[in-house]
């Protein structure tokens, strides 16, 4: 019963949805005020229909309700509650339904914290998301209910992947999501631009914001990501430019593009084609991530089970998105294109040159993410593009712009004043160039071009990051107070630097080492003792583990003790390795248990990774300062 | 800037952006690429001998040899027409068994040894890679053929 209301109430959602696209779309072309209401009133509808069919596959999985084939494949008896919730989202049907829900909260939230933004905006913005919500609200309904049975029932469940039984895991889905789903609300504020023609700096006002949580979130999402890759796949990498990683880093380089040229537009009033394209192009990076992810089309560890139709399905939703948006900016966006133009020595100058530089660096990832389907279609055999290839085509572009970033804060709009530069950026460039060469050499002992540039870069955007805070909280040369939306864009690139920092170290200084080791021995990695005291069982809610004790020194000193399991869950019968990992802010130790090797020993991947919560708190400052930047007063109006 | 200055820097920029991209990414390529090649044509010698490929089958049952106390392994990989013996050195991926699918990164050592440098986990029991379920399921056509006369014996090069 309670599955056939969940599926009734995803029907009822896309009759709401085809009112929420239509009926305001028609208000706002023909100026009727009464058909522009109905758009809040059918978004709330949508999103509640939508959120009681959610819900219902939330009770099926909490009730072990194994005549619902999705939930059949995907739960159990013995899975622990928090994993029963988000066993919800674990694979295509369920994270489907979640998108849609996503999908259906922004145009709720745009509905009501709608800021001054005028009605037609508004109405326009809705009924194109709504557009969306009917595409994917059709693709669920039609290749993908998660509501289908399974008769007869199954007496218990195929159990969730245990991979994905992890705190991690649980979370990064919804992160991501959220922030893919939010780029569909840059690119309705696009489209509305174009229908409308009007397109000023309050769009851009009000554009920025809803861009900037989206992408926040996105950011929050990828690091999560990374971060469940690291300990939970047992490798020890935190990237592996993997298709399904890429597909969702492409809509984040882009979705940073357009944050950028969104503020040249709001604040100067320039770049309003441009940022309309790059609006376009982030929700279509979005659409394609999803492709890719969820047609079978790309070999990737990540893929979910193929299905030809929901391939077909998305290729069909994207290449109408992509050309109807294309042919409508084609058509309107001459007509909307400013004839202002800029100083050399301007930000706007600084803020072009980010944008041309993600965009090559978009590029040259797509190119490497769809190189093995192109190959392949043109009969050149089946190939892949190595991890080496990624890092030396992804470096280029990013060098120039990290360093860039240092001075684009500090460049004023319209026309910079060149003596300020030097005054400003005096000392952070020589802490940038000292510390760059020292602390490689001092705390690691060794140099090389790459290590002293990344070094180099990272305390540059670091140090330049945090001139401006530093002197507006000193009142350094009368400096101003700092407006949020500035303190937001410092922490941001704050945490841009401790990325690169963490990366640089990480990537320069980590070890790898594969060993075999026995109870009682002690081996020697990065200078470090790793004693493997003893091997014990362990019961867990749904696994019988093995459990390696493994005591780590330093000379006499001890540091910790670490335990990796190797554990078996019991329904699969897979057998999983759950690494174990004594983190400190400046190193991690990382121990993974292999397989018994026959005389009593085992093999151990034991790694050194130095510096790598940076990588991960630079996400999070990152997010943290798109955060400070959106709850910037200016963004905060009601309407007059 | 004027205007058409000011887009002429950008389509310049974005021109040698693209350019660079491109000269490298032609020549890298090169480098990274790395090909599958079946079970069948590796040892029918069809290879390339001076580079690493990728490999794909299943691993054959009672084929996992390891030497005791030591990371070094040898196992048999069939994509059910002919077998290819692999060496690695190293900790195995979990979902690595007997029966199972599996790629590896490698190179052959000599004309009947592929040495693995990368085995390929997979995140999904149920999942295989297209590539090698495309493998085998064209060697199971082949031997069903079989029985119509056509050769399904492993031909060594």
């Amino acid at each position: 019963m309670i599955p056939e209301i969940g599926h009734f109430a995803l029907i009822l959602a896309l009759a709401l949805a085809a009112c929420q696209a239509v009926l305001p779309l028609l208000g706002a072309h023909r100026d009727d005020a009464a058909l522009m209401s109905v758009a809040r009133y059918a978004t709330f509808g949508h999103f509640l229909f939508v959120a009681i069919s959610f819900v219902c596959l939330t009770i099926a999985f909490l009730s072990d309700d194994f005549s619902v084939l999705y939930v059949a494949n995907h739960s159990q008896l013995a899975l622990p509650t928090q994993y029963k919730i988000s066993a919800v989202w674990s694979a295509h049907e369920g994270s489907l339904l979640m998108w849609i829900l996503l999908l259906a909260g922004w145009t709720a939230a745009v509905a009501q914290f709608r800021s001054d933004m005028p009605d037609k905006l508004v109405a326009r913005v809705i009924g194109v998301l709504g557009l969306l919500s009917i595409g994917f609200l059709l693709f669920a309904l039609l290749t993908s209910n998660p509501f289908d049975r399974l008769i007869p029932a199954a007496m218990d469940g195929g159990d969730l992947n245990p991979l994905l039984q992890d705190p991690g895991l649980a979370i990064h889905p919804p992160l991501l999501y959220v922030g893919y789903v939010g780029f569909s609300v840059a690119f309705a504020f696009a489209i509305a631009a174009m229908l409308s023609g009007d397109l000023d700096e309050n769009w851009a006002r009000w554009t920025r914001p809803w861009t900037v949580v989206a992408w926040l979130f996105l950011t929050m999402g990828i690091a999560l990501g990374s971060w469940w890759a690291y300990y939970e796949l047992g490798w020890g990498g935190w990237w592996f430019w993997d298709p399904v990683e890429n597909a969702s880093f492409m809509p984040w380089l882009m979705g940073t593009a357009l944050i950028h040229s969104l503020a040249v537009t709001e604040r100067r009033g320039l770049f309003k084609s441009w940022t309309l394209l790059l609006a376009i192009s982030t929700f279509s990076l979005s659409l394609l991530g999803t492709f890719l992810v969820r047609s079978g089309i790309i070999v990737s560890v990540h893929a979910f089970a193929t299905d030809p139709t929901r391939g077909f399905f998305i290729l069909a939703f994207l290449a109408v998105v992509v050309i109807g948006a294309l042919a409508l900016y084609a058509w309107r966006a001459p007509a909307l294109d400013s004839t202002a133009g800029f100083n050399a020595a301007s930000r706007e100058t600084f803020l072009l040159l980010n944008n041309v530089l993600l965009v090559v660096a978009t590029t040259l990832v797509l190119l490497g993410t769809l190189a093995p389907l192109i190959v392949e279609m043109l009969n050149g055999g089946k190939i892949s593009i190595g991890p080496p290839w990624f890092e030396v085509a992804f470096l280029i572009p990013m060098i120039p712009l990290v360093f860039l970033m240092g001075f684009g804060m500090h460049t004023a709009w319209r026309k910079q004043n060149e003596g300020v530069w030097f005054k400003v950026l005096k000392i952070p460039a020589i802490a940038a160039i000292v510390i760059g060469v020292v602390l490689p050499l001092l705390f690691y002992g060794r140099v090389s071009l790459m290590l002293v540039v990344g070094c180099t870069a990272a305390v540059w955007v670091v140090a330049t990051a945090l001139v401006q805070p530093y002197r507006s909280w000193r009142r350094k040369d009368g400096a101003a107070g700092i407006t949020r939306s500035a303190l937001g864009m410092s922490i941001a690139h704050l945490g841009m630097g401790l990325f690169v920092l963490g990366a640089t170290i990480v990537s320069a200084f980590g070890i790898e080492s594969d060993r075999a080791m026995r109870i009682g021995e002690t081996l020697e990695v990065a200078d470090l003792q790793f004693q493997l005291r003893e091997l014990r069982e362990v019961q867990g809610p749904n696994y019988t583990a093995i459990e390696a004790v493994v005591e780590v020194r330093d000379g006499a000193e001890f540091i910790a003790t670490v335990r990796p399991q190797k554990r078996q869950y019991l329904v699969q019968k897979n057998w999983m390795t759950e690494a174990g990992i004594h983190p400190t802010w400046n190193k991690d130790l990382f121990i993974a248990l292999g397989d018994q090797l026959g005389d009593g020993s085992w093999s151990v991947r034991i790694q050194y990774k130095p510096m790598i919560r940076f990588l991960w708190i630079g996400a999070f400052v990152m997010a943290l300062g798109g955060m400070v930047s959106v709850s910037d007063r200016r963004y905060r109006k009601s309407k007059k | 800037m004027k205007p058409r200055q000011q887009r002429m820097l950008a389509v310049g920029l974005a021109v040698v952006g693209v350019a660079v991209a491109a000269g490298l990414t032609l020549r890298a390529f090169e480098e990274n690429m790395m090909f599958f090649v079946e079970i069948s044509d590796v040892i029918a010698g069809e290879y390339p001998s001076e580079r690493n490929f990728r490999i794909g089958g299943l691993v054959v049952a009672d084929s996992i040899q390891r030497e005791e106390g030591s990371l070094d392994l040898r196992f048999s990989v069939t994509d059910t027409r002919c077998e290819l013996d692999v060496s690695y050195t190293g900790v195995l991926p979990d979902l690595f068994r007997e029966g199972q699918g599996v790629v590896a990164h490698g190179r052959m050592a000599d004309n009947d040894l592929f040495i693995a440098d990368k085995i390929l986990a997979k995140h999904d029991e149920n999942y295989m890679a297209p590539e090698v379920a495309e493998s085998l399921g064209k060697h199971v056509q082949d031997q069903t053929a079989s029985l119509g006369g056509r050769s399904s014996e492993c031909e060594t090069g």
